[in-house]
């Protein structure tokens, strides 16, 4: 029996490493080009403290990481939410105002992270119940929640109140002189919370499942519905909350903040190895692909050159992403045909 | 007859455009004359048919490529970088009112429109990349380029005849709406009077069977993105020339999702397959009255965006059968003794048909 069981462990683990390889290969590849970028823009400029450095690009990205959790949520089940950078907008302007109105901060903070997922909600509803497509439902939606922006104020409004300033200015320090702010703590309670759901709850199997293919999850007695619509909410809630972190960030509410940050946030996905078609990807991988992002900033900044520069650079590296996830998605069903 | 009207899908747009065209006139009596100032026409229609045009253009492109089980986000950025490349060249020339100069300037512009459009076709139709990806490059990099290309300034030009294209009359309309027009008229006869409207239909209703038909699957897909980045070209031109300048940043933001919006209201579905080039057209019409009424109604200019998605989301929930099936099972609840039974399901799909193949006919 044992020298019958040995040989065919053996086939598991090598059949465990190519499974492994096609489903890692993306996010691996994004991270090894991060780690490339990142040693290359510290090499070149000779920066103080690489550490640092890395330390910043958290800071400056955090609510880019909550958008971006948000959003793999979204992409796995084979959809899109065009609306993230619209409520991000939304959430700082409502908690300006309504700070600026008087409002005890914990209510401010709680509206916005009511009013997010809400939206996400019925955007949820819209695309599960009456079959209309999510491209153009959370279009609608960036449209309803950019308007309500200018409707609530056109202004930038400041925001004073000592709890936010705190979250947002305070130092908090790691090791030696080297810090991060709150805004990453929050962030990476998102990351962790969203890493457990996603692969240790029926809930986070049952958004892999329909991503792959729906009605076979739904055959297979799944409460797709549900789900799909939990999605659209949960993205509506990492876009108030990432609102949050940019309002803590800035200090301020401005109702043009985010103009295009739902396309950042795709991109960081695509480049993270999540698939557009649903089905693959982790949210590690979105976490990376930020990071590239925002390295590709850092070098932008640190070369002084000007701004438009980091869209040209997204674009190349996005089709870099595009065109290897393309070959190797190629040689894996090459290889399964040979089999 | 009234039965076959309801069932057209190209009622719900065309009451929709009625409703709002009924707004403004309650709310200005004076919306729809039109009158003759100098040999040109001028009124509230003409400017919404002109304010239009751009977004009609490309709505037009995105149409034959959404049927195509594609998308098209890049436009937005083929009408900076045409703005941009027409403008650039204009001001560096020595004589930029030469006629010369501008045919010159709209010929790079649209050449370098068509060789973006090949690459967005090559990307999609030979490395077979999803088209929303695919073009997803270079929306991102695009209005970079634009930006490269004008050195991040506004570049204005002063130039009568590039002027022309944007704010210029001839046989008293704008002719930016008689270039749109007649595109229109030319894809229309294209598509519905040669097999080609066919053969885009049978790639977006299923690409793998048609290639086994024999259908030139690469060949229409790349005639599309191309055809697409085309009236994206020209719509830039148009833009740029309406306001004599190239704006980098802004020219053409959103349009992309302005056109899709126009051909979703118009009843092609992004599934691709079946498609009305006369939907789009209502469309797209739907989508400038909306921004005029804003304008003449009084209402403040901030809701806008308020309004269109309220419209949009109603206008796509009168489409979406689901939708459609709970009101009609909720009617004859009400009425049930006095009607006769419903039409059989069969009925319904046949009606549908033909009146758009019929009314895209032109």
């Amino acid at each position: 029996m044992i020298t019958q069981t040995a040989p065919r462990r053996v086939i598991d683990i090598a059949d465990l490493i190519r499974r492994v390889r096609g489903r890692y290969l993306s996010p691996i590849a994004s991270l090894l080009l991060f780690v490339v970028m990142f040693a290359g823009v510290v090499g070149r400029y000779d920066f103080a403290s690489p550490s640092q450095v890395f330390l910043n690009l958290l800071v400056d990205n955090s609510y880019l990481i909550v958008l971006a959790v948000g959003m793999t949520f979204v992409i796995l089940t084979g959809g899109i939410d065009l609306s993230v950078g619209a409520v991000v907008a939304l959430s700082t302007v409502i908690v300006a105002t309504t700070l600026q109105a008087g409002w005890p901060a914990p209510v401010a903070i709680a509206t916005v992270l009511v009013v997010g997922p809400l939206l996400g909600l019925l955007m949820g509803l819209v695309i599960e119940y009456f079959d209309v497509q999510p491209f153009i439902v959370t279009l609608a939606g960036m449209f309803l929640a950019r308007g309500l922006c200018y409707v609530i104020s056109v202004n930038t409004l400041p925001i004073k109140d000592p709890l936010l300033r705190e979250l947002g200015l305070k130092y908090l320090y790691l090791y030696e002189d080297k810090f991060i702010r709150w805004t990453v703590v929050i962030a990476a309670v998102v990351v962790v919370v969203a890493v457990y759901v996603l692969h240790q709850t029926r809930f986070g199997r049952t958004v892999y499942a329909i991503g792959g293919n729906r009605q076979s999850a739904q055959l297979m007695g799944l409460n797709t519905s549900r789900v799909r619509v939990s999605v659209y909410a949960i993205s509506g809630l990492c876009a108030a909350l990432a609102g949050l972190l940019l309002a803590v960030q800035k200090l301020s509410g401005y109702s043009l903040n985010g103009i295009g940050l739902e396309l950042d946030t795709i991109a960081a996905a695509v480049i993270g190895g999540v698939l557009l078609s649903g089905g693959v990807g982790f949210v590690l991988g979105s976490v990376i692909g930020v990071l590239v992002l925002g390295t590709i900033q850092t070098f932008v900044t640190a070369e002084n050159l000007d701004s438009y520069w980091t869209r040209i650079m997204t674009g190349l590296l996005l089709l870099g992403f595009v065109l290897v996830q393309r070959v190797l998605a190629r040689n894996s069903l090459r290889e399964a045909s040979k089999r | 007859m009234v039965k076959r009207l309801t069932a057209s899908p190209l009622v719900w747009p065309a009451l929709a455009l009625i409703a709002l065209l009924a707004v403004n006139v309650i709310v200005t009596p004076s919306f729809l004359s039109i009158r003759l100032q100098d040999g040109h026409l001028f009124g509230s229609l003409i400017d919404i048919l002109r304010n239009g045009a751009p977004t009609m253009l490309v709505a037009l492109g995105m149409t034959l490529v959404i049927a195509s089980r594609g998308i098209d986000l890049s436009v937005g950025a083929v009408v900076a970088i045409a703005g941009a490349l027409a403008c650039a060249h204009i001001a560096g020339s020595a004589d930029p009112a030469g006629p010369g100069t501008v045919i010159t300037a709209m010929g790079i512009a649209l050449g370098v429109a068509a060789g973006l459009g090949f690459w967005n076709g090559i990307l999609v139709s030979i490395f077979g990349i999803q088209p929303i990806i695919a073009t997803l490059v270079l929306m991102t990099a695009g209005r970079g380029i634009a930006l490269l290309v004008t050195g991040g300034q506004i570049i204005t030009v002063t130039s009568p005849p590039f002027k022309t294209l944007g704010a210029g009359y001839a046989l008293g309309l704008p002719v930016a709406i008689l270039v749109s027009l007649s595109v229109f008229a030319l894809v229309g006869v294209l598509t519905r009077r040669t097999a080609l409207g066919l053969l885009l239909e049978s790639i977006g209703v299923n690409p793998e069977a048609s290639r086994l038909a024999g259908v030139r699957y690469r060949t229409i897909v790349f005639a599309v993105y191309v055809f697409s980045a085309l009236c994206a070209g020209v719509a830039g031109l148009m833009i740029a020339s309406n306001i004599s300048a190239a704006d980098a940043n802004n020219a053409g933001l959103w349009i992309e999702m302005d056109a899709i919006l126009a051909v979703v209201i118009g009843g092609t579905s992004l599934l691709g397959g079946r498609f009305s080039l006369t939907g789009t057209i209502l469309g797209a019409l739907i989508i400038q009255t909306l921004t005029t009424t804003v304008y003449t109604a009084g209402i403040p200019p901030e809701t806008t965006l308020v309004f269109k998605a309220l419209v949009v989301i109603a206008v796509c929930l009168m489409q979406a059968p689901k939708f459609r099936a709970l009101v009609r099972n909720r009617r004859p609840r009400r009425t049930s003794a006095h009607r006769t039974p419903e039409p059989s399901p069969k009925v319904t799909p046949i009606a549908q048909i033909h009146p758009v193949s019929e009314m895209s006919q032109l």
